[in-house]
């Protein structure tokens, strides 16, 4: 877990002779672990500077986590001012939201309608997360196979393991959430992407309905539970 | 609700975490700001898009060097649980790398550093293999490169 391991770190530097800075949303580990210093940042996992694509607000962020380089003793952890919720951040706006379709097959033609797009953000950003398992060409014939496990086909005789249906998912994850951040017409919320992948595209629809065939169909939990974020169902 | 969005199970999930003993805590004064050399460390697990980047699980104790001026990065992290829109928008709300060179020219701080690392977050409970292993010898990399002071971000 992240929080435990930034901590963990701190110290390691700090016996090396580094002096350390962390940010966390997690002030209790800080805490409990002793950490030299801790700047603790109420915002979502995930986003330790708190908001994308706004400099001013990650300036404050970063400014206010070295500040504590100036206090004489520590342990020392302080809360920065500004929390940011979770749950009440604004849905992702596009004039290119997708049409949903009740066609378990309709998510290829989907991705496949995004590729241009993926092409622009990664020529723009020049980063994609895609590629755990599978590259961007790839996604559609993924999404392809999940909806033939939606339909009750056997996870295993498609060629799946575990980890590597895990990973797959993810990369489809990846490559929309890559994709909405290219489309949206407002910022980035917390858990905007997610929600926009899940509720209004076929391939978020398709993840999940494969997810439910295969614990309706007497699958081992420990191969569908994590293919989405804990609690979407 | 999902469990990222939850504050409640974040905050029990906080509360019940394992943590491991550390023995020495140091707590070092370092230079003025203005003449420091920083760098950052997360444990994001980025790597270069392109390269293995980390193992599944939570044996993977290895980090990955980040160049100052690398941008073309992938998110390692496997987890679904947190938010990745983030990132995906702007690599700087995990590692603010771009922050840190504006607060060089501002002469905020002394000099960013010509490297930077990442590690997976997911470890064992007990964080050994990063305590006696690979979290030593990154910090000795940063001690001969002239870092002073680190910057640690998690997701």
């Amino acid at each position: 877990m992240c929080p435990r391991t930034v901590c963990t770190l701190a110290h390691v530097f700090e016996a090396a002779g580094l002096s350390t800075v962390v940010i966390t949303s997690m002030r209790g580990i800080a805490n409990r672990m002793g950490v030299p210093r801790a700047l603790h940042a109420s915002f979502p996992l995930g986003r330790p500077l708190g908001k994308p694509r706004d400099k001013t607000f990650q300036s404050e962020v970063l400014r206010a986590a070295f500040d504590l380089l100036t206090e004489p003793k520590g342990p020392v952890i302080k809360n920065f001012p500004i929390s940011i919720s979770s749950i009440e951040g604004e849905p992702l706006i596009s004039r290119f939201s997708p049409k949903r379709s009740l066609n378990n097959y309709a998510a290829s033609e989907e991705a496949l309608s995004f590729k241009p797009v993926y092409d622009r953000t990664c020529l723009k950003t020049a980063r994609t997360s895609v590629g755990k398992e599978i590259s961007a060409e790839d996604i559609p014939h993924a999404l392809q196979k999940f909806a033939r496990i939606a339909e009750g086909e056997s996870w295993e005789k498609l060629g799946y393991t575990v980890a590597s249906m895990y990973c797959t998912s993810l990369d489809v994850r990846s490559y929309y959430e890559e994709v909405a951040t290219e489309i949206a017409e407002n910022p980035i919320s917390p858990w905007a992407t997610e929600q926009w992948f899940y509720e209004k595209t076929d391939a978020g629809r398709i993840i999940l309905e494969a997810r439910r065939a295969m614990r309706d169909n007497g699958v081992d939990k420990s191969v569908w539970f994590g293919l989405v974020p804990a609690g979407r169902d | 609700m999902i469990f990222g969005k939850d504050d409640e199970a974040i905050k029990r999930f906080e509360a019940n975490m394992p943590l491991p003993e550390i023995q020495a805590k140091n707590f070092n004064q370092s230079k003025p700001l203005h003449l420091s050399k920083v760098a950052i460390v997360t444990t994001a697990a980025l790597h270069p898009v392109g390269t293995r980047g980390f193992e599944l699980g939570d044996s993977d104790f290895h980090y990955e060097t980040l160049p100052s001026h690398a941008r073309d990065l992938s998110l390692g992290h496997y987890s679904v649980n947190f938010d990745r829109g983030g990132f995906a928008a702007d690599i700087n709300v995990v590692y603010p790398i771009d922050r840190l060179h504006e607060f060089a020219e501002d002469l905020i701080i002394g000099e960013v550093a010509g490297n930077h690392y990442s590690f997976a977050g997911n470890q064992s409970e007990t964080v050994s293999d990063i305590r006696m292993d690979s979290g030593p010898d990154c910090a000795q990399k940063m001690l001969i490169e002239g870092v002073d002071v680190v910057l640690l971000t998690g997701t």
